[in-house]
């Protein structure tokens, strides 16, 4: 069972880095509009205006 | 619409590297097509940095660079592309990061992953404790549990632990309290458990159910939240501004928070006077209908008092800003009001009331396991740890998820019917209600004066007058504008302040005002009274010709008859209690088949024919609009008020509804009811619940695998109980969701 000494703690790692994405996300207000976060990936504000 | 300047210094707030940022309320975004032109139009403009859409709160984000745009060049390119923008009074929206919301859904986020972990390792040792784990493993595996748990129930357990020391430190109980009993001993007793080498231990349980009870803690906020925001949008784009007088004599248009008592306040013709005051210049007639309930229109003068919320007839008038003092109607309302919040707040809530029942049952049934164990002959700690499982499996999982759950699905079916809450509690006590008490001016009736006698539209007088009428913003003026479809103004037209509007056509004299101003006879003005009681007279005059007398009274909504009906049916009592004239209420009664009505009613009567009706048992639900239906709105045991209403009025009732039919407030009560049902249901069902678990943790049989088990599957019980008030209920009949209508009627 020695590989728990390992296992554990990149479980632990892992799930942190989860947590960590996740409050990051919030931060950055990526969670303030949920309706319009849909609609922009159809939206081609990359391309130059005609 | 107004002529004189904006002073954007009070709507704009500094940003980042000399940058400003405004928000705006952004009124018809309904699709991405709408957020996409908004966005792109708004970037051509020079000097923007960013402009962002909310689509979901459909509001309008921008920072640009002051030196090289204006901000009222911003709203004109809106208005260009078809959006009715207005930017938020700064003041007015201290919230706009929302921190309780973020707060929430950190400690949601953290209790989610620390309970996913700790899981991971539970099941381990519960398989591990079947199949002959070693006990050096299953410590070491509790460690780690109580190195995630220990840290997350500190963080995550914040909210509760809060509000259950306010509960306490004020002598109350409320809900939070047995969870922060139940959280911070099941987390104690796992410590202890570890320590000494046993087999269990509930880290898992008091983590799980933090995150269960902040799961329904999200869903309550967030369903305030989107009602709160929406009810902004409105205020703003309702324009809840002031025209401040300079001491140079410049008029500058500023939010209502920067205008302080004694300022100089000009209100143009056909505006709603923004703040109370007293005029200090100038005559005209107001209609105060929002304010006295009175449809008849009122004429000021200089040195008379003029109130927030009535709208201004066709004189222009500065208004000296007064703090209220002395015995006025504003006072009155305002002390009156106070009382009678008062003695609402004594409500106590579904949850609280269960929580009251709920905690000394739990602790005593705690403590009666203990004590019985003990007289069994067991040793006083293997006691305790039956009597801390008690307290664990009885822990308030489902009954924290039971009344929030039901409220989350019920406010959302009532947003999309036009109805929006103010306190989450109003749908309990709407399931309560046996009498409905209505204003009439401006509730039952539209806000706005519209021609009630039929009329030839091909007369050509009248439309002449009609277009005479376009020069004028009078209330009245505007009602026949819209009566006879007038689109081009009559040139050179007069305008006699307080008495009407004059101009020549062909050769004689058109007027179009106050019967008196044509020349009307005493006799005919009595006539025409007779004929449709309590209206306001516009009268019209051609050359020698006789004199016309139009007609104009609030007409009733749509709706009302039918809505009326179907309460009747339902076994409401109705009654209207109007300020009225008594004329006009009756004949409104009387359309409506309402047998109870009474008029000429002052606020403090209102609130004595209520509290007559409460203390006669009933509970009674107040809908009124009015600044004199405020204390009862106040007072009563639920209210609600159209969006139409004044300020003070919409803050006091419980409910706002939108939109011109009087539909809401039935929809209002029957959702109501079906909600108050499942409520009471989902309490049963956490009753039923403690029923079947308490006797088996009073054996001492319980594990924390059972423990996780039960509270997992209560809960979704419980929000499943709830979700089934969607079921049935199909979209509203007349398709509009409140997205779709709003402040169409904002600017009277």
């Amino acid at each position: 069972m020695d590989v728990l000494i390992y296992l554990i703690p990149i479980a632990f790692f892992l799930g942190a880095l989860g947590l960590g994405a996740f409050l990051w996300s919030l931060k950055s207000g990526q969670f303030d509009d949920l309706e319009g976060a849909k609609w922009r990936i159809l939206d081609d504000d990359d391309l130059p205006d005609d | 619409m107004t002529v004189h300047q904006r002073d954007w210094q009070a709507f704009v707030t500094p940003g980042k590297d000399g940058a400003v940022h405004m928000d705006l309320a952004v009124d018809g975004i309904t699709c991405a097509a709408c957020m996409g032109d908004i966005e792109r139009g708004l970037k051509r403009l020079p000097g923007i940095r960013t402009a962002r859409v909310n689509l979901t709160s459909q509001r309008l984000a921008v920072d640009w660079v002051e030196d090289q745009t204006g901000a009222d060049e911003i709203v004109a390119e809106l208005t260009r592309l078809g959006y009715k923008a207005h930017p938020f009074d700064p003041a007015s929206q201290k919230d706009r990061q929302d921190r309780t919301g973020k707060e929430l859904l950190r400690s949601l986020a953290v209790a989610g992953f620390a309970g996913m972990n700790i899981m991971l390792l539970s099941v381990s040792v519960w398989s591990g404790n079947a199949t002959g784990i070693e006990p050096e493993t299953r410590d070491f595996f509790h460690w780690l549990s109580a190195l995630i748990a220990l840290p997350t129930v500190a963080y995550a357990g914040r909210p509760f632990f809060r509000s259950a020391f306010r509960a306490l430190a004020s002598g109350r109980l409320n809900m939070d309290v047995p969870i922060m009993i139940g959280v911070v001993l099941a987390v104690a007793l796992s410590v202890v458990q570890t320590v000494q080498h046993q087999h269990h231990a509930y880290f898992e349980s008091a983590v799980m159910l933090l995150f269960f009870l902040l799961v329904g803690r999200y869903l309550d906020h967030n369903m305030r939240g989107r009602t709160r925001s929406f009810a902004e949008n409105i205020a703003a784009l309702k324009a809840e501004v002031a025209a401040r007088i300079l001491p140079d004599g410049s008029v500058r248009e500023v939010p209502l928070s920067k205008v302080s008592a004694g300022d100089l306040v000009l209100v143009s013709a056909g505006e709603r006077v923004p703040v109370d005051g007293v005029v200090e210049t100038g005559m005209s007639e107001i209609d105060q209908s929002l304010v006295t309930g009175e449809s008849i229109l009122v004429a000021v003068d200089r040195g008379q008092r003029v109130y927030a919320g009535t709208l201004n007839g066709s004189g222009s008038l500065q208004v000296r800003v007064e703090a209220a003092s002395g015995a006025t109607l504003l006072d009155e309302v305002n002390r009156l009001l106070e009382a009678a919040s008062q003695a609402k707040s004594k409500y106590v809530r579904i949850a609280d009331r269960a929580a009251r029942l709920y905690a000394p049952l739990v602790h005593g049934a705690a403590g009666l396991t203990f004590l019985g164990w003990l007289l069994a002959g067991m040793e006083w700690q293997p006691a305790l740890v039956i009597a801390i499982s008690v307290l664990i499996i009885t822990c308030p999982c489902a009954l924290g998820l039971a009344v929030p759950a039901v409220q989350v699905v019920a406010s959302g079916q009532l947003f999309r019917r036009g109805v929006l809450l103010n306190t989450g509690d109003a749908i309990e006590r709407m399931a309560d209600i046996d009498t409905i008490l209505f204003d009439k001016t401006g509730t039952l009736t539209l806000a706005d004066p519209e021609l009630c006698s039929p009329f030839d539209l091909q007369d050509p007088v009248v439309r002449l007058a009609g277009r005479l009428a376009l020069a004028s913003r009078h209330p009245l003026s505007t009602a026949l504008v819209r009566a006879t479809g007038a689109i081009t103004p009559l040139p050179e037209v007069k305008e006699v302040p307080g008495a009407g509007l004059e101009t020549m056509v062909e050769g004689a004299t058109l007027r179009l005002g106050s019967p008196q101003f044509c020349g009307a006879s005493a006799e005919q003005i009595e006539d025409a009274l007779r004929e449709v009681p309590g209206a306001s007279l516009l009268a019209i005059r051609f050359g020698d010709g006789p004199v016309q007398l139009l007609p104009f009274r609030q007409s009733l909504r749509p709706d009302a008859r039918a809505v009326i009906d179907r309460l009747k049916a339902e076994g409401y009592a109705l009654e209207i209690v109007s300020g009225d004239t008594e004329p006009s209420v009756a004949g409104c009664a009387e359309a409506l088949g309402i047998a109870h009505w009474q008029a000429g009613m002052k606020p403090a009567q209102k609130i004595v024919r209520l509290e007559d009706l409460q203390q006669s048992g009933h509970k009674v639900l107040m809908v009124g609009d009015g600044l004199n239906d405020a204390p009862a709105l106040a007072g009563a045991h639920v209210s609600l008020s159209p969006v139409s209403a004044v300020h003070l009025s919409q803050a006091a009732a419980d409910a706002v509804f939108l939109g011109d039919r009087l539909q809401p407030v039935a929809d209002a009560l029957r959702l109501s009811k079906r909600a108050r049902a499942a409520i009471e249901q989902n309490l049963w069902i956490s009753g039923l619940y403690n029923v079947i678990a308490v006797p088996v943790a009073v054996a001492g049989f319980v594990t924390p695998l059972m423990a996780a088990v039960a509270m997992s599957a209560s809960s979704l019980i419980v929000t499943a109980n709830a979700l089934k008030l969607r079921w049935g209920e199909g979209r509203p009949e007349t398709g509009a969701g409140p997205a779709h209508l709003p402040a169409e009627k904002a600017e009277g």
